[in-house]
């Protein structure tokens, strides 16, 4: 998978986790280089996702226990604590314009997961 | 009147008048129009919402109340002059000056300066601890004197002084009292009968009324000690509130030399000019038709009315409907048309249920066909009816006492809201007739009160509109052909009941099935939950497994309520309240050896919390081998079966309550619904375990157990109704199992039993038809299924402990066995608690 953001600087890649470990249409948090990242394996479109684990609203550490899904064709992630929704591609808050987490590219390999930072 | 270009008008006052001649002028304007607008306000705030000013006392900050806040002055180029009013006007020149000094040129000037609180020249109304009740400040005032206040009272049995009353017990007072002059309470709107069943409620809730008192003095040094009164009585009072009635703000109009009235208001002609032709006068500082208005629907038409003529539109102010409906302390209180008229006049109708609470009045025409005015006092539910069809002078049935008391054969008198003709008047704060919101509805298709409210306003004023215009969507969709049904989400184009038949016909047990068979799209954070809670309502397996897990709700992920800090709670199940000594052991032993703070909750169980993921399935393996099971806290189905000790115990116990209540939430533990459900069971008529404020409640009688269902306590308590009498245990549980499978089949997401009875149509008698009577035949079915969810209860934390790949799901992190380093805790009374939201 091509990596889904401009960044100027090189993105290196580090091994989060088994494929197994986060659920099918579910998410983790995998703690890369003392980051807590969300990592979402949306197996219905069989595509995988990483954000901020951490949401802007409540700065609470739960966006990889949120609830994964689609607004139109746009995949989103819900945070568990107020339902805020955030789009999986540009980490934009779909229900209040004021917040947006960063999203990270992810590559799966011989069933390992890897995120570029 | 037509106004040229760039009109110079000056509003003299902010407040919900003047505010809403300002919207309303400039939502009126036309393209080839401009207006300059200055506005001057005596107060600090900007314009508020005075109607629902004691909510203030109820948690509602001054920002809540705002009308509109200063930045919509400045997009919409308004100057605005807070704390500066206007001290002068000069006619000759058309120009005013404020007190600040600023000196403007107006072409047209308004006056909105409201009233003031009328305060009798009683002596010793100067002292420390006397009040009045009008802004904010006066509020902010009171609030602050009440800390170090034990009795309170209030002058005055109006509207206004028992909300004052009202807030009064709300800042923790121990006596309020109300004094009122009159001998009956709320004298310009209800008659002495209405007024000795409402003396009743308010005196039930802690209020003393005394009536046709006049007081001599306010007694104390520098500070109020006690009031005198004629009668040589004496009231020890250490703080008064007066609200005695308003007095109109004409000071300023006296001084320019307007025409005023001797007893207050600045007088009017019927387009609301002044005795200057280029002077308006609206809201309460005027006097038209020989009358204050003192509410605000006839304010908002004042504003209406000038706002026309500026805009070259004539309109005349006609005489008001000064009818009006309120809540006061919990109990309704209406008055429309002329509610006074007496025999021979009219023909009134009265009814009277003092057990209740309850007191209606009708007054009908001599000829029986017209109803010409009344009262409602404790139940006003039909007040919107009957004030359209007295404001319509509607043709009465024959048996016009129906109005109030209903066809006993259950169905609501009249023909209902869409008999009502086109020009009815629906929202009077807003002017929106029946027939703009059924245009507004059907061809614009603005069919939610949210899209009404934006579309044009209606039901944004004091609110009380809103039933109706519901009704006016719900009928006006009906004569459309629409099937009006509530769709769970975009992913979905049924509603709960339609997808949890057809995933039962089909026998589907998983998300992705689902969404396949019957959705379309990716499901969302709306769909998911629902889908979890009917799978688990038609099999009962365990929510974690297949591949449930990601489409549970937050708490239902982890089996475990998500807290603060991203901690989770944990709820041991404890049937009735009833623990042992060595039960209550464990419970602090694992407390203290995973660091959690406990509490004793509302429904007798205890909560654990400030738990870390990662040690749920080792605190609940704990908790497990001690013999105790999930609670369920976390989910939506039964919660807890309170109860009280009962015949065991209790010397006035007839029924043995705890056993009856450990045999209930035995029976219907892990039975997902569409909300969590709750119940009590009761030993006597004294009903220590409020079991008629549960979904279903059981209190026992001498013969057997009275069965209620459709309480709720929360935001909007409901008391429970009765759904059978003296029955016995098993018939109890029967009814139970038939009515929980009902609602658990029928009910939209997240409706708890007593919403779910108030959209059922036909209520109460329907409901007791189909579990009762057996009206749809399906009794049999319901107590099957029941059954098999009973049969299939495990517990699911058991199953979580004894499962590795479920227990692994219990971590934090997917790479590290760490738990969330940001996690941090602060100390309370020697246990902890989670951070404060940064």
């Amino acid at each position: 998978m091509e990596p889904t953001h401009n960044t100027k600087d090189r993105i290196i890649w580090h091994l989060a986790c088994n494929v197994s470990d986060i659920p099918e249409d579910g998410g983790g948090c995998a703690l890369i280089e003392g980051k807590q990242i969300a990592i979402f394996n949306f197996a219905r479109r069989g595509e995988w996702y990483a954000t901020d684990n951490q949401c802007p609203h409540r700065q609470q550490m739960a966006i990889g226990r949120g609830m994964i899904g689609s607004q139109g064709d746009e995949p989103k992630v819900a945070c568990p604590f107020h339902k805020k929704t955030f789009s999986l591609k540009s980490g934009q808050c779909l229900t209040d314009d004021e917040y947006k987490i960063n999203t990270f590219p992810v590559i799966v390999k011989e069933n390992q997961v890897y995120i570029g930072l | 009147m037509k106004a040229n270009t760039n009109t110079h008008i000056v509003i003299i006052g902010n407040g919900m008048v003047g505010y809403k001649f300002c919207e309303k002028l400039l939502a009126k304007k036309k393209n080839d129009q401009e207006f300059m607008l200055t506005v001057f306000g005596e107060e600090p705030r900007v314009a508020y919402d005075r109607v629902h000013l004691s909510e203030y006392f109820a948690g509602k900050s001054a920002d809540d109340l705002t009308m509109a806040s200063k930045e919509w002055y400045e997009e919409n180029n308004i100057r605005l002059f807070l704390s500066d009013p206007v001290v002068d006007i000069d006619r000759e020149e058309k120009l005013v000056r404020s007190h600040h000094g600023h000196v403007v040129h107006y072409d047209y000037l308004i006056m909105a300066t409201g009233s003031g609180a009328f305060v009798p020249s009683i002596p010793g109304v100067e002292k420390d601890g006397v009040f009045v009740y009008r802004t904010i400040e006066d509020l902010e005032l009171i609030q602050a004197y009440a800390r170090k206040a034990k009795r309170g009272a209030v002058l005055g049995g109006g509207l206004l002084g028992l909300e004052a009353a009202k807030a009064l017990l709300d800042l923790g007072l121990e006596e309020a009292h109300v004094v009122e002059f009159a001998s009956r309470l709320m004298p310009r709107q209800i008659d002495d009968a209405g007024s000795k069943i409402l003396q009743n409620q308010l005196e039930s809730l802690g209020l003393n009324i005394h009536l046709a008192k006049s007081t001599q003095e306010i007694v104390g040094n520098d500070c109020i000690k006690g009031m005198q009164f004629v009668d040589n009585t004496f009231l020890d009072v250490d703080m008064l509130v007066i609200s005695a009635g308003i007095r109109p703000r004409d000071e300023l109009a006296k001084i320019a030399g307007l025409e005023t009235h001797p007893r207050g208001g600045i007088i009017v002609d019927n387009g609301l000019r002044t005795s200057d032709p280029y002077i308006f006068a609206i809201g309460e500082c005027a006097l038209a038709h020989h009358m204050i208005y003192g509410l605000i629907a006839p304010g908002y038409e004042m504003a209406d009315v000038v706002a026309s003529a500026l805009t070259g539109v004539d309109k005349a102010f006609l005489p008001y409907d000064m009818s009006t409906k309120l809540k006061l302390i919990g109990t309704d209180v209406a008055s429309f048309g002329d509610p006074f008229i007496e025999e021979p006049a009219c023909k009134t109708i009265r009814y009277e249920n003092k057990a209740k609470g309850i007191y209606k009045r009708i007054n009908v025409s001599p000829d029986g066909k017209e109803l010409l005015g009344g009262i409602l006092v404790g139940d006003a539910e039909q007040y919107n009816m009957l004030l359209q069809t007295c404001k319509n002078k509607t043709i009465l049935p024959p048996d016009s006492e129906d109005l109030i008391l209903g066809l006993r054969g259950g169905e609501e008198a009249g023909a209902g809201v869409m008999s009502l003709p086109d020009d009815a008047l629906i929202c009077s704060c807003e002017a929106i007739t029946k027939g703009m919101l059924c245009h507004e509805i059907g061809e614009k298709g603005n069919n939610t009160i949210d899209l009404l409210k934006k579309s044009c306003k209606a039901g944004t004023g004091c609110g009380g509109c809103v039933p109706l215009v519901k009704d006016i969507i719900q009928g006006v969709m009906k004569q459309n052909g629409q099937y009006i049904k509530t769709v769970i989400c975009e992913h979905f184009d049924h509603s709960r009941q339609e997808l949890l038949d057809l995933v039962k016909m089909n026998g589907l047990k998983t998300y992705g099935e689902v969404l396949n068979e019957f959705g379309h799209g990716d499901g969302c954070e709306v769909c998911k939950p629902v889908v979890a809670s009917v799978l688990a309502s038609l099999w009962n397996e365990n929510v974690l497994t297949k591949d449930r897990a990601p489409i549970q709700d937050s708490n239902d992920r982890y089996l475990a309520n998500i807290q603060k800090g991203g901690t989770y709670s944990v709820v041991p199940r404890i049937p009735g309240g009833e623990i042992t000594p060595d039960k209550l052991i464990v419970i602090g032993q694992v407390a203290k050896k995973y660091n959690l703070y406990t509490k004793i909750t509302g429904g007798q169980r205890i909560d654990l919390f400030g738990a870390h993921v990662n040690d749920l399935p080792l605190i609940w393996e704990e908790l497990i081998d001690a013999g105790f099971e999930s609670g369920h806290a976390y989910g939506k189905a039964l919660r807890t079966v309170k109860s009280c000790v009962g015949s065991t115990w209790c010397r006035f116990g007839v029924q043995d309550s705890v056993s009856f209540a450990i045999e209930i939430e035995d029976r219907y533990k892990g039975i997902r619904a569409p909300h969590k459900f709750k119940s009590a069971v009761s030993g006597c008529i004294r009903e220590c375990a409020e079991a008629q404020s549960k979904d279903f409640g059981i209190i026992a009688t001498e013969k057997g157990w009275n069965l209620y269902v459709c309480g709720n306590g929360g935001s909007k308590p409901q008391h429970a109704q009765l759904l059978a009498s003296d029955v016995d245990k098993e018939t109890c549980i029967k009814l139970i199992d038939r009515f929980l499978m009902f609602y658990i089949k029928t009910a939209d997401p997240l409706t708890r039993t007593a919403t779910w009875l108030n959209k059922m149509e036909g209520g109460l008698s329907y409901l007791k038809a189909v579990i009762v009577d057996d009206l749809l035949g399906l009794s049999l079915a319901f107590e099957e299924e029941m059954q098999t969810l009973i049969n299939n209860y495990k517990c699911e934390w058991k199953e979580v402990v004894n499962s590795p790949e479920l227990r692994k799901r219990y971590n934090h992190f997917v790479n590290v066995p760490e738990k969330d380093p940001t996690i941090t805790f602060e100390e309370m009374r020697t246990q902890k608690r989670a951070k404060e939201w940064v």
